[in-house]
């Protein structure tokens, strides 16, 4: 916790925002902890957002969510003071932006905020490459820097060779990587996304997102990034915040908030998400039940029989996976007096912790043996059976594990992982 | 009614307020008269000095470059008919006239309409007043005008300017307001001083509008010469005057189709120098 503290980004303490004349009124109101619709009945004033408080880490995706009308893009646009804040503090760097005066304001926004619009907001008069510079052009900075720059930053995005070009030459995925480029170009410490994806068609979209997180592996920026599309949150964020009515209802990483919704709202929010997109092998594999090679096989044939399965995973000292053997051949085996290495079965089906349920399904559905999760040395993590994959598919949480709680489930864990 | 609210003698208030101005600023009126004076008939001596070819050409030459090739060769045909008719010198009186309004009240008129855009309570002191300026009656402004800077051509520009000066002001507001607010947001995002905003972003996307209200404000000046040519303006509004006055019906339609055609070329001019040079089309 110690080391977070030391990396935060942006600080936003009770920040809220009232439009309208009575906002005086309706600040007190709304710190007696009257809600949205109370305030507009009692003052005629439109609470945008409400006493919103949370910290942003240097480098990560950190999603506002919320629908719209719930507030998300009034809040992103106080960071930068875009929209003034009606109460609050926001800090940036330990640096109080509320009480920058314009001159200040104004480094901040040159220097450590880039932002991306939804509607890509580029300058139709100008080419490609002048609305990458333009960002550089209003510090004064010399011609021929500024254009290598924004040449840099175009490339980045790949956009190389499209410089003299004006955006209504470009499809609306090429005009937003215009729009991040020139975000990019001054080399902001802080990058805001409000709904930088939402105008652009699915497949467009998912290309779009990659890359985000292809150049935010490479570059390392904390950004911001405003979607009312659960998938897409769930997709890029670290951290996700879910807004409701200008309030933010849950704080967490996205399986936080898929497997425990805070309340009603979230849990209604996130029902229909395709969890066969988003759970991975890791949350629903449970512990192996393993013999080492060299105990030969009466030993697995006992724990086979104790244990009321039919087969039986093979692990080195190291508990490296070998293979696994049935109950059928150990039997044999014991009878004609070979080693358990000689009825190994080597190919059987295994997978990485990270494999998403839909790429799991066809080898599940087919294999007479609980699929294998392996990392990346062959260490055997645990085993994944068919009952645990449809049940978790259905939502149901005893079969979804969170890293806690993997280890307290795992002697409840050790009946169920019987197999026919 | 009329006992229980007595009259308010406002004529008189704006006759003895108008009598302390001229007899105040007498010399600032006679200074500004000589100065519009100079300008106008300097500018028809410059272009009376050229032979009438050369001076059609030049326009032609002009219109060629600045729109298309189609209305350079109306331009020249257009010029040289008004010289057959007779009408050369009238016509540059008037030109001369026309262009010193506009110019003054594009002067003017631009940075009010910005200054307008940027501050809210400007726009709402400046748009009463442009209301008045169009539709007060051109005569009742004229005859103050003649007690400022006496009979003339010079009344008559201010006149015009008068008259010429709204749609430059309102368009020039407009388009600087229809800049759409993301972009706006966008140059404000990136840390635009106000300045920036306006000259980077705001005015080169309002061009073809603030394009159309110069264009507005030629075609409202062409329509005053008329009436300037009433408080002694020369150029072909006089002749026009003249010919309605004494009847000559035929003399009337020539000097009115010179004035047509002058404005038919100014008007298109303008038009196509509002579209051309747009970098990227706005979408």
């Amino acid at each position: 916790m110690e080391e977070k503290e030391n990396n935060r980004k942006l600080e936003v303490r009770d920040v809220s925002k009232i439009f309208g004349k009575n906002s005086k009124r309706a600040a007190q109101l709304l710190n007696e902890g009257k809600s949205k619709a109370e305030i507009l009945k009692l003052t005629g004033t439109t609470v945008g957002v409400k006493k919103a408080s949370f910290d942003v880490y240097d480098g990560e995706i950190f999603v506002i969510m919320g629908l719209s009308g719930s507030g998300k893009s009034t809040l992103v646009r106080m960071f930068n003071r875009l929209i003034e804040p009606s109460a609050g503090a926001i800090r940036i760097d330990g640096e109080d932006i509320v009480h920058m005066n314009q001159e200040q304001l104004r480094n901040v926004r040159r220097k450590k905020i880039g932002m991306v619009f939804q509607n890509f907001a580029l300058f139709p008069h100008k080419t490609i490459l002048e609305n990458t510079e333009y960002g550089l052009e209003i510090q004064g900075i010399a011609k021929a820097e500024r254009k290598t720059k924004a040449k840099e930053s175009l490339r980045l995005v790949g956009l190389a060779g499209y410089e003299e070009q004006y955006p209504n030459q470009l499809s609306g995925g090429m005009q937003q990587r215009v729009g991040l480029a020139r975000a990019l170009a001054n080399d902001p410490d802080i990058l805001l996304m409000d709904e930088a994806f939402s105008a652009l068609d699915p497949l467009i979209r998912k290309d779009m997102q990659d890359e985000l997180l292809q150049l935010h592996h490479d570059m390392g920026k904390t950004i911001i990034f405003i979607t009312h599309d659960l998938d897409e949150a769930l997709r890029i964020g670290d951290r996700i915040a879910l807004m409701k009515d200008g309030g933010i209802v849950q704080i967490g990483t996205p399986e936080e908030i898929l497997m425990s919704p805070s309340n009603e709202y979230v849990e209604r929010f996130v029902e229909d998400v395709d969890l066969s997109k988003v759970l991975t092998a890791g949350h629903i594999m449970k512990k192996a039940d393993t013999v080492q090679v060299d105990r030969g096989p009466r030993v697995a044939l006992r724990l086979m029989k104790q244990l009321r399965i039919s087969s039986i995973y093979v692990v080195d000292k190291g508990n490296r996976l070998l293979g696994a053997v049935t109950a059928q051949d150990t039997v044999a085996a014991t009878e004609s007096g070979a080693s358990l290495e000689e009825v190994l079965i080597k190919d059987v089906p295994t997978t990485s912790p990270d494999a998403v349920l839909t790429e799991l399904f066809d080898e599940v559905s087919t294999t007479p043996i609980p699929m294998a999760v392996v990392d990346e040395r062959n260490h055997l993590e645990g085993i994944i059976i068919r009952g645990a994959l449809i049940g978790a598919l259905a939502g149901d949480g005893q079969f979804i594990n969170n890293e806690r709680t993997m280890e307290e489930t795992e002697p409840a864990a050790k009946g169920v992982t019987g197999h026919e | 009614m009329n006992k229980l609210l007595p009259r308010l003698p406002f004529a008189d208030w704006i006759d003895t307020g108008i009598d302390w101005l001229v007899n105040q600023f007498g010399s600032v009126f006679d200074g500004l008269s000589a100065f519009l004076k100079g300008t106008v008939e300097g500018a028809v001596d410059l272009m009376a000095w050229m032979p009438s070819i050369v001076l059609a050409v030049l326009f032609a030459l002009v219109a060629w470059v600045l729109s298309t090739k189609r209305i350079a060769i109306f331009t020249l045909l257009g010029l040289l008919f008004i010289d057959y008719l007779g009408y050369w010198h009238s016509m540059l009186q008037m030109l001369s006239l026309v262009i010193t309004s506009v110019v003054i009240a594009l002067v003017i008129g631009i940075p009010l309409g910005i200054w307008g855009s940027q501050q809210p309570t400007v726009k709402k002191m400046i748009n009463p007043i442009l209301d008045l300026m169009q539709t007060m009656p051109a005569f009742v402004y004229l005859l103050p005008a003649i007690f400022f800077f006496n009979i003339g051509v010079v009344p008559g520009v201010v006149a015009s300017v008068i008259f010429s000066m709204p749609p430059t002001i309102r368009l020039t507001m407009l388009g600087i307001e229809q800049v759409p607010k993301d972009l706006i947001e966008a140059t404000e995002a990136f840390g635009s001083t106000t300045w920036q905003r306006l000259v980077k972003v705001q005015i080169p996307l309002a061009k073809p509008t603030i394009m159309a209200g110069v264009n507005q404000s030629i075609m409202l000046s062409l329509s005053m010469v008329v009436i300037a040519s009433m408080v002694g303006a020369p150029g072909l509004g006089e002749e026009v005057y003249r010919a309605v006055t004494q009847l000559k019906t035929g003399v009337g339609f020539e000097t009115g189709l010179s004035i047509v055609i002058v404005a038919i070329i100014l008007d298109r001019i303008t038009q196509h120098a509002g579209k051309k040079k747009q970098g990227g089309r706005v979408s």
